[in-house]
């Protein structure tokens, strides 16, 4: 037997998929900005592991002489994604759904556990809850990556009127790196986002959509929502 | 905002309910965010198709006023110790004269209904000298800590009584070009008369080499480097907004920091 059970509110939904296209936007111009002195890369000694980025990557996405296009873009949809990112935290502080996310001593360790279990090492099954340890820390930890863009974007957009927030980031220089190197964050966040939905498979990702996912009713004692994506089977 | 409470579903009855449930909100929720994905594309092509003003579209230049509106000009750039200025990067060689000789330069200045007047640097040399050392911030992305040495444009223009119309009020733009008006600049009068807005004439201890706009430049620390005009020839106060070389190729022509 099946039931629906609720599991996203609504404006969690609609504020995480407006966001799509606006992190979208805002790693466009902010490739089209960082194109003009792409200074970055990672190295052991003079052997460079990555370097960002490289001419074919630039020319694979269009992204070379747009500086002042992608200035025009950046601080532009800065408002809405900063409005955007703000909406959520607020309504998730004002709804109480924050308990859900924030991590406590325990978390570290379990989300370990988690890491564990889904690579086939421990069997263990993994505690009931809307989201496990390792889902705090990655969406805990993206809400803060997203204020440290809008802080350091702040202290490099305005580095003489907001001078003492640029100082307490290092400097103009480094806070250039911070605010990319939050960036990079975000694609691999992204990447493994995207392949755990696809792992927890549909009735997961539907959950987003709709809010609500098919449980079986076995579980109404316990909990509205499953723990995903382990027991998605 | 929404309802934080789940809204209320038709009670299911039978076990194949909650599955037509669930089809008919996956159904209503594509098409809703089907209609949204739509919307917002659309809004998208709108922006990217809108008239252009000098090279972007004139909503996203509407957004650069606003900002601009937004912050202002005022704030003081932070100083550094003289010893982590170091040797700056060259670029923009636009409007390069041939000949830079500090003794035959000239500075014109102008303003409406006014005679055009001009200047030797040698009539700097009774103005209060500065030296900052403070950061200079290439709109390209790249910066380097400097230290400047000349005369406060503000200095220069109280003392020679320039920028204000007969009843006393700034004429609010200022616009500066060098000598063959290949590269020219404009600026608002607040930015222009910031404590920070030097005529500078000295870099890093040593008189301001050619390349680096020798013997005069604009050294303007509320702006990014396109503003910092080099070979600096002709300074003019105007009620309009002036043009500027690079607002016309594409840039916020605030370029504040």
């Amino acid at each position: 037997m099946l039931r629906l059970a609720h599991k996203h509110d609504r404006a969690i939904r609609y504020l995480h998929w407006v966001n799509v296209p606006l992190l979208a936007v805002m790693i466009w111009s902010g490739l089209l900005i960082y194109w003009a002195y792409d200074p970055y890369q990672i190295a052991v000694g003079n052997f460079v592991l990555v370097k960002f980025f490289p001419d074919w990557f630039y020319q694979a996405l269009d992204l070379e002489h747009g500086l002042s296009t992608g200035m025009a873009f950046h601080f532009a949809f800065m408002w809405l994604f900063a409005l955007n990112g703000l909406a959520f935290v607020a309504y998730t502080v004002w709804s109480g759904h924050w308990r859900e996310l924030w991590p406590n001593r325990r978390t570290p360790i379990e989300a370990l556990h988690v890491v564990l279990h889904d690579l086939k090492i421990r069997k263990q099954p993994l505690p009931l809850g809307k989201f496990n340890a390792a889902q705090k820390l990655a969406y805990c930890g993206v809400l803060l990556m997203g204020a440290g863009s809008v802080v350091t974007g702040l202290a490099i957009y305005k580095p003489t009127q907001l001078a003492g927030l640029t100082f307490l980031l290092g400097g103009y220089e480094a806070t250039r790196l911070e605010h990319f190197a939050l960036t990079v964050g975000y694609v691999l966040f992204v990447l493994v986002h995207v392949s755990q939905v696809i792992k927890a498979g549909w009735n997961n990702f539907r959950g987003m959509v709709t809010g609500y996912e098919l449980v079986p009713t076995s579980n109404e004692v316990t909990t509205d929502v499953r723990p995903e994506p382990v027991a998605a089977s | 905002m929404s309802d934080p409470n789940p809204s209320p579903l038709p009670e299911p009855s039978g076990s194949a309910a909650p599955d037509a449930a669930m089809r008919r909100l996956t159904r209503r929720g594509f098409v809703r965010g089907g209609i949204a994905a739509a919307g917002g594309f659309l809004g998208w092509t709108w922006l990217r198709t809108r008239s252009k003003v000098d090279g972007i579209s004139w909503p996203l230049r509407s957004v650069q006023r606003f900002n601009e509106r937004l912050w202002g000009s005022d704030g003081l750039a932070p100083e550094f110790p003289a010893n982590r200025a170091g040797d700056m990067k060259l670029n923009g060689p636009v409007g390069q004269p041939g000949n830079t000789d500090p003794a035959a330069w000239t500075v014109t200045t102008s303003q409406p209904n006014w005679v055009d007047r001009v200047f030797r640097l040698a009539d700097l040399a009774g103005l209060p000298r500065v030296e900052m050392t403070t950061e200079f911030k290439c709109i390209e992305g790249w910066s380097q800590i400097v230290t400047w040495g000349g005369v406060r444009l503000a200095d220069f223009v109280t003392a020679h009584r320039l920028g204000r119309r007969t009843d006393g009020v700034w004429h609010p733009y200022v616009s500066f070009a060098t000598p063959d008006r290949a590269y020219y600049v404009s600026l608002d009068t607040p930015s222009a008369l910031h404590p920070q807005t030097l005529l500078c004439d000295r870099m890093n201890g040593a008189a301001l080499s050619p390349d680096h706009g020798g013997p005069l430049r604009l050294i303007i620390t509320v702006k990014y480097g396109i503003k910092n005009i080099k070979w600096l020839n002709t300074i003019r106060f105007e009620d309009d907004r002036p043009a500027d070389y690079w607002a016309e190729r594409g840039y916020d022509w605030h370029a504040g920091l």
